[in-house]
């Protein structure tokens, strides 16, 4: 039931969540594990994201998010394990999976010579969405993000933030149910981040959107965000951050990750 | 929040969401190509040059027989104008590679590649994408030839139609193979130069093989074995209303053979989770 004066989005989200299988995580990351050559990336990792939640993926550089990444996205074939996206294995029924899937990557990805407007529209035939639809969706996108008056204006023009949000935008176009952003927030500064953060919290509370949020900023994790934390190339811990802080003995997530790495980094040097 | 009846989730594409693809990269293209003026500019001054110079000063020096399509003795820059079509297609083919790899190293790819719809859908629609881009080149090129005597007959501009479709397509995915195996843009330029002057010059562009076989009995069957030279031949007979079958067999051929490759070697589980994250599509 869509309710009067509804916005086509909050309308075509309410058809969308109809189709969505009851009680499937958003993303089933089960036994992945990938090598470049002789070099290992990912270890046999496994981890759920549910609907409507905030899950950040926590490493540092080289932890192997933005391998993960390329895998949920199909950038990259899966070597081992299976991963799926609302029940739709990324391998077997990849067109099913990724229509549910919206991502933010961590470089820009936007064509700088394009407006806003077309960037949107772009995106949106690569989703096979009509230009009519596109158009309006764009519109209220756009305002949603406070660029509405900037839609014919090139890309290029806009500051860092504006782009970032513009890309979330466009993520959002084809409503996806899980929404991936790695490392979103790189290289903007603190009001941008914040500004970008939010708005993507406000996304999982007001949309039901599952996020996974590849960060290695720990004061982007909030205590009641899902956790998981991957260290060159290994699950170290998932769950709850407040409960893997409390398990790791430590008072914040920041040193939770640390007592996490470094017993990581003690078992290896002992062999253990 | 309980949900008790469920709606299957949609499975395949429809008809229109296919061409809604189709429309939105051929119409991105356009607008990529309308955006760099100087890109159009080079592509045509580039045939002209050859047109205005090269062949000025060459139609003293080579003399051409009567050669099938032409009925008569024709002028040198009459012979070298479907070569100089040929050579706008596959400067454009090489360009649209050039700008994947950048696509790629930029990470604008990645937009096209995580689409839903089928990967070899969406390559097939970049390289047709192009070939358009370059069939319009290549006719801006004849409107400024027909002031320097490039009259082929009228229909002729109409029959070159699906040649021009077809070598372009060739040449892109040429371009698109050539393209997946290129890892950063700064190798782009060695791959040009053993690409592009060898399949430009070891052809029937700017010369017709009867003569290069006079010369060189070895370099004429590189020629003949070269796929320009047959995507050349293909357009000149086609600029005449004629058909040169073996020449289309050659093209259509190569064509797909290109193509599967281009698309084998963005298949995910084949070429890219090779590479780790920095050379990633």
């Amino acid at each position: 039931m869509t309710m009067p004066g509804a916005t086509i989005i909050e309308q075509d989200d309410a058809e969308r969540h109809k189709r969505e299988p009851a009680g499937m995580p958003a993303l089933a990351i089960d036994g992945i594990s990938h090598s470049y050559g002789a070099r290992r990336a990912l270890a046999d990792i496994s981890f759920d994201v549910r609907p409507a939640s905030f899950t950040a993926l926590l490493g540092l550089n080289g932890a192997g998010k933005s391998t993960l990444f390329s895998l949920i996205t199909r950038l990259f074939g899966v070597q081992r394990g299976h991963i799926s996206i609302f029940g739709h294995d990324i391998g077997r029924t990849p067109g099913e999976a990724l229509r549910l899937l919206g991502v933010v990557f961590q470089p820009r990805t936007l064509d700088l010579d394009l407006s806003l407007t077309q960037n949107l529209l772009y995106h949106a035939a690569l989703h096979g969405i009509a230009r009519r639809a596109a158009r309006l969706r764009s519109e209220e996108l756009l305002a949603r993000i406070g660029l509405l008056d900037r839609a014919g204006h090139k890309v290029r023009d806009l500051s860092g933030g504006q782009m970032r949000r513009l890309e979330i935008a466009r993520a959002l176009l084809h409503q996806p149910r899980l929404l991936l952003l790695d490392e979103a927030t790189v290289g903007l500064d603190v009001k941008a981040r914040a500004d970008i953060v939010s708005h993507v919290r406000q996304l999982v509370t007001e949309q039901g959107i599952g996020v996974l949020w590849a960060t290695h900023l720990f004061d982007e994790i909030a205590p009641t965000d899902d956790l998981v934390v991957l260290h060159q190339g290994r699950l170290l811990a998932k769950g709850p951050a407040a409960r893997v802080i409390a398990e790791s003995s430590a008072s914040d997530v920041n040193s939770a990750f640390a007592r996490l790495t470094m017993q990581d980094s003690t078992a290896w040097s002992t062999g253990s | 929040m309980s949900v008790t009846t469920i709606t299957p989730a949609r499975t395949g594409f429809s008809a229109s969401e296919y061409l809604t693809c189709l429309t939105g990269i051929v119409w991105r293209e356009g607008l990529r190509f309308l955006h760099q003026r100087e890109r159009f500019v080079s592509a045509l001054v580039r045939p002209l040059v050859w047109l205005f110079i090269f062949a000025a000063g060459f139609r003293q020096v080579l003399g051409i027989s009567i050669i099938p399509p032409y009925e008569t003795y024709i002028p040198y820059e009459v012979f070298i104008a479907p070569g100089l079509m040929a050579m706008i297609q596959l400067f454009n083919g090489m360009q649209s590679s050039l700008s994947m790899v950048y696509d790629r190293e930029m990470g604008n790819m990645r937009t096209l590649l995580v689409s839903p719809l089928p990967r070899w859908y969406l390559l097939f629609c970049k390289l047709l994408a192009g070939t358009a881009v370059s069939v319009l080149q290549v006719y801006a090129f004849l409107a400024v030839a027909w002031f320097w005597d490039i009259t082929p007959p009228p229909w002729g501009y109409l029959t070159v139609l699906p040649a021009l479709f077809l070598s372009g397509l060739m040449l892109g995915a040429l371009g698109m193979l050539i393209s997946s195996g290129i890892k950063q843009l700064e190798n782009f330029a060695g791959v040009m130069n053993f690409v592009i002057f060898p399949m430009f010059f070891a052809s029937s562009a700017l010369y017709p093989l009867w003569r290069v076989e006079e010369g060189s009995p070895w370099l004429a069957m590189i020629c003949e074995a070269n796929p320009f030279t047959h995507a050349v031949e293909l357009i000149r007979f086609a600029l005449y209303g004629k058909m040169n079958w073996i020449s289309l067999a050659v093209v259509a051929g190569c064509t797909a053979a290109f193509m599967v490759g281009a698309i084998l070697a963005y298949d995910p589980s084949r070429g890219l989770g090779r590479r780790g994250p920095g050379g990633e599509t």
